[in-house]
């Protein structure tokens, strides 16, 4: 028995010893980080204000439609394809929360699948039946793609698409189409934002741990948009990382020359959405940024495992938006010309990837595809 | 003199009564456990939806059968049914042994430490007398030797003691980790998740106590004073387990079992009486018993078995000295050593395919070939990253690419390490071969882990 009671003694005194070494720093961790404050800022400053914004934008581009409608001439025609950016635009900002109604519709892939199927769309023009709303293969018939080649795929110039529009005037297949379009995604659109706004108390209350929780679903969507909407959708796919080149699986393959302003729009919601920054105006509230901050390893102990992760992914942000700067607003000149630059871009949001996935959500306790293996 | 003791030692008979009730409650255990696999569906994810099966080394013969795995599952049912009940008890425990050693050998992914302790128990049982008592085969009660039950014992003193010596490493006493990032994001149980594991202290406390626990509880188990203290420990470190972590499964409950093995034979008695009343058991000639086994040739068989396994049991586990760089980095040696919730590992592995005749590239999609679980588990294992490589090699040239390369762009993360790059990305994994040498194309951890074993 002796040796146990030198072991012990040993052991206890040992861990005395560890434990007061790292008791200096200990005082800020005492309080347990508000979870719910996170899911109330992300609600309500960045999830419900944006998901607004772009019904607005929408509801604008409905406007310029009808004016178009009854008056179809160049100029109606270009305010269209410059609200049709504008709106584009803003639905960067929302293409990442796939939860809740949104998840159960389909709503992104209802928004955004490119390359578009433009044999399907004009089937669907030429009269065919079809069902924008609960067949699958109809997604990419649909959207900001589908809409971006009605409005610039039509022909080499404005006047040339324009000619589309109007022989036949009361009843112009192709604009009834493109009409059916927003409408579709008006409703669609409304009908996500009743959710949210229905939904808000139930979401920010589920502060839980589980896969159903709304903490681990917005990390995982998050994660999920960043890796596979923003990496591999617009650079990684059309660059040819997994396949041979696919210039024309590039965003607004039609538009031509929004593909990077799109992505640097798609980039911009991620930093926002990290960092907690209200989506209207600059000022930040929480986000997986204070998160991680709270969880940062300065605040426990001299320990230096995990000091700064928050800064690390912000600058990682920071230098992937460098590298997309670096590329030419037509992404599909990109490609041809240099397409070294894009698999640098690539490289460079990769490194998110990397930290997101891993240590993010290793440090936040968070698995990454929800599986209940047992473990030990 | 020695000798003498020795002998005495091994010829000593004693009533049967722990073998009886550790094959009964293993047999059962192992049941509740396979029936849970199925009922989870996990037999349909894990061994018959993915196209590729991670194999162990020298073991890739080994693969799920198909719609027939599940016919495996039932044999390995009914073998532990049978085990349970005592019926033609030596062929029972191996099939029942081989049966589960195939299902763990079908696939690495699913490796747990407590399913291996399952198989070298079951292994360990073949040579043991579990079904001199209480069971359908005996038609009268046999004693047993001594050092049957003793080996049981003995296979629980490996398994805590070198669980509890891995546990003494810089990780885990100076960073309390991975504890640290578990306990941590337990918000949600019920008083303390919210108050006591927000506290730095807490993860030193768990971390140390588990330590202590593992290292301590088989001496504390095998002397008569600390044995019913030893017990209570047992029964509240293994709830513990259970409740902090719940993906933990049948483990706990495999545990707490094991250890009962320690008591005297009056407590095993007294419990079996228990079983035969609830059960309405009468047992034949309940109360007289014969020795049969005190002849040495009887033992020396079963005993020179016993002796080169508790050999392997005990040296197995240390393999990972032989190896270069940090273990818990290149987890070469990791596997079968009783090293228990030492890590929190994540990775992100992807591979290039390159085909050297046109120098094209292709990045494969993991998805294509792995569910996630495997994906999860390949990203920071190397020798799955090379066998998985191997694989992809393979398709390819299938594919009618005849010289392709592949590599690895791999980032892990340890125990809250920032990521960093885990295999050389200049190294072309196809060409490597999958051995027990030193992995070099493992880039080192940029840090020394100090630890015990």
């Amino acid at each position: 028995m002796r040796f146990f009671k030198k072991f012990f003694c040993i052991a206890l005194i040992s861990f005395f010893i560890s434990c007061t070494e790292n008791d200096n720093q200990q005082t800020s961790s005492s309080d347990n980080y508000n979870r719910s404050s996170l899911l109330t800022n992300v609600v309500d400053n960045i999830i419900i204000p944006a998901h607004q914004r772009f019904q607005d934008e929408l509801t604008l581009l409905s406007e310029q439609l009808v004016e178009f409608n009854s008056n179809r001439d160049i100029e109606t025609l270009e305010n269209l394809q410059l609200q049709f950016v504008e709106t584009y635009k803003y639905w960067q900002h929302i293409e990442m929360f796939n939860i809740g109604y949104a998840e159960e519709i389909y709503y992104a892939s209802k928004m955004n699948i490119y390359p578009t199927n433009v044999s399907r769309i004009n089937d669907n023009i030429n009269g065919g039946s079809f069902d924008l709303d609960n067949n699958p293969n109809q997604y990419s018939a649909q959207g900001f793609p589908a809409l971006d080649y009605l409005l610039f795929g039509l022909g080499d110039s404005n006047s040339d698409i324009l000619d589309a529009y109007l022989d036949n005037q009361n009843d112009n297949l192709t604009l009834n189409y493109l009409s059916l379009l927003v409408a579709k995604m008006q409703v669609n659109t409304t009908d996500v934002i009743n959710y949210w706004t229905n939904n808000r108390q139930e979401f920010i209350n589920s502060s839980g741990n589980s896969a159903s929780s709304s903490l681990n679903m917005l990390a995982n969507d998050f994660v999920y948009y960043y890796e596979k909407g923003f990496r591999a959708n617009k650079i990684g796919i059309p660059a040819g990382v997994w396949s041979g080149l696919l210039p024309q699986n590039v965003e607004a393959y039609y538009k031509k020359d929004i593909s990077k302003i799109l992505a640097k729009e798609a980039l911009t919601a991620c930093v926002k959405f990290f960092n907690g920054t209200h989506f209207n105006g600059q000022s930040t509230g929480e986000g997986f940024y204070d998160y991680l901050a709270y969880l940062d390893d300065t605040n426990y102990s001299s320990s230096s495992m995990f000091i700064g992760l928050n800064d690390d992914i912000v600058s990682t942000f920071a230098n992937a938006d460098e590298k997309l700067n670096s590329l030419d607003n037509n992404f599909v000149s990109q490609i041809e010309s240099n397409n070294m630059q894009m698999l640098e871009a690539y490289d460079a949001i990769q490194q998110g990837v990397v930290r997101l996935k891993t240590n993010m959500l290793s440090i936040l306790g968070i698995s990454v595809d929800y599986y209940d293996a047992d473990g030990d | 003199m020695l000798f003498d003791k020795l002998s005495d030692y091994i010829n000593k008979d004693v009533h049967p009564y722990p073998l009886s009730l550790y094959r009964i409650g293993f047999g059962l255990l192992i049941m509740f456990s396979l029936l849970r696999f199925w009922l989870k569906g996990n037999i349909e994810s894990l061994y018959i939806t993915p196209t590729f099966h991670f194999s162990y080394y020298g073991f890739s013969w080994v693969k799920p059968l198909g719609i027939y795995t599940y016919l495996l599952f039932a044999i390995c049912f009914i073998s532990a049914f049978l085990v349970m009940i005592g019926y033609k008890y030596r062929y029972s425990i191996i099939v029942l042994f081989l049966s589960f050693t195939y299902i763990e050998l079908m696939d690495k992914t699913t490796y747990l430490n407590h399913y291996y302790l399952v198989s070298c128990i079951s292994f360990l049982m073949i040579f043991l007398p579990c079904a001199n008592y209480f069971s359908m085969d005996n038609k009268e009660n046999v004693k047993v030797p001594k050092w049957t039950i003793d080996s049981l014992k003995f296979m629980i003193i490996i398994v805590y003691l070198y669980a509890g010596l891995a546990k003494i490493n810089s990780d885990w006493l100076i960073h309390a980790q991975p504890l640290k990032i578990w306990l941590r994001a337990k918000y949600t149980i019920p008083l303390i998740g919210e108050t006591l594991l927000q506290q730095n202290f807490s993860y030193y406390l768990f971390s140390w106590g588990g330590m202590i626990y593992d290292c301590l509880i088989p001496f504390l188990l095998l002397y008569n004073k600390t044995r019913n203290f030893a017990f209570f420990m047992v029964i509240a470190f293994h709830v513990m387990t259970r409740v902090l972590f719940p993906p933990i499964g049948m483990f706990p409950y495999i545990m707490i079992f094991s250890c009962i093995i320690f008591f005297d034979s009056e407590l095993h008695k007294k419990i079996i009486d228990f079983i035969k009343y609830i059960f309405r058991l009468k047992i034949k000639n309940a109360e007289k018993f014969i020795s049969r086994n005190n002849n040495f040739s009887y033992n020396r068989f079963n005993i020179s078995i016993l002796a080169l396994f508790f050999l392997f049991q005990i040296m197995f586990p240390l393999r990972s000295n032989l190896y270069k760089g940090e273990l818990f980095w290149t987890e070469q040696g990791y596997r079968f050593s009783w090293r228990v919730m030492l890590i929190e590992k994540a990775g992100y592995t992807t591979f290039k395919i390159v085909d050297n005749d046109s120098n094209k590239f292709h990045v494969v999609n993991n998805n294509e070939f792995l569910t996630p679980f495997q994906e999860k588990q390949m990203s920071f294992q190397p020798d799955m990253i090379l066998e998985y490589a191997h694989y992809l090699g393979d398709t390819f040239k299938k594919r009618g690419f005849d010289n392709v390369s592949v590599y690895a762009e791999s980032y892990v993360t340890l125990n809250g390490r920032p990521s960093m790059r885990f295999i050389d990305p200049e190294v072309d994994l196809y060409k490597l071969k999958n051995d027990f040498k030193h992995k070099k194309w493992i880039i080192p951890i940029n840090d020394d882990i100090k630890s015990l074993l």
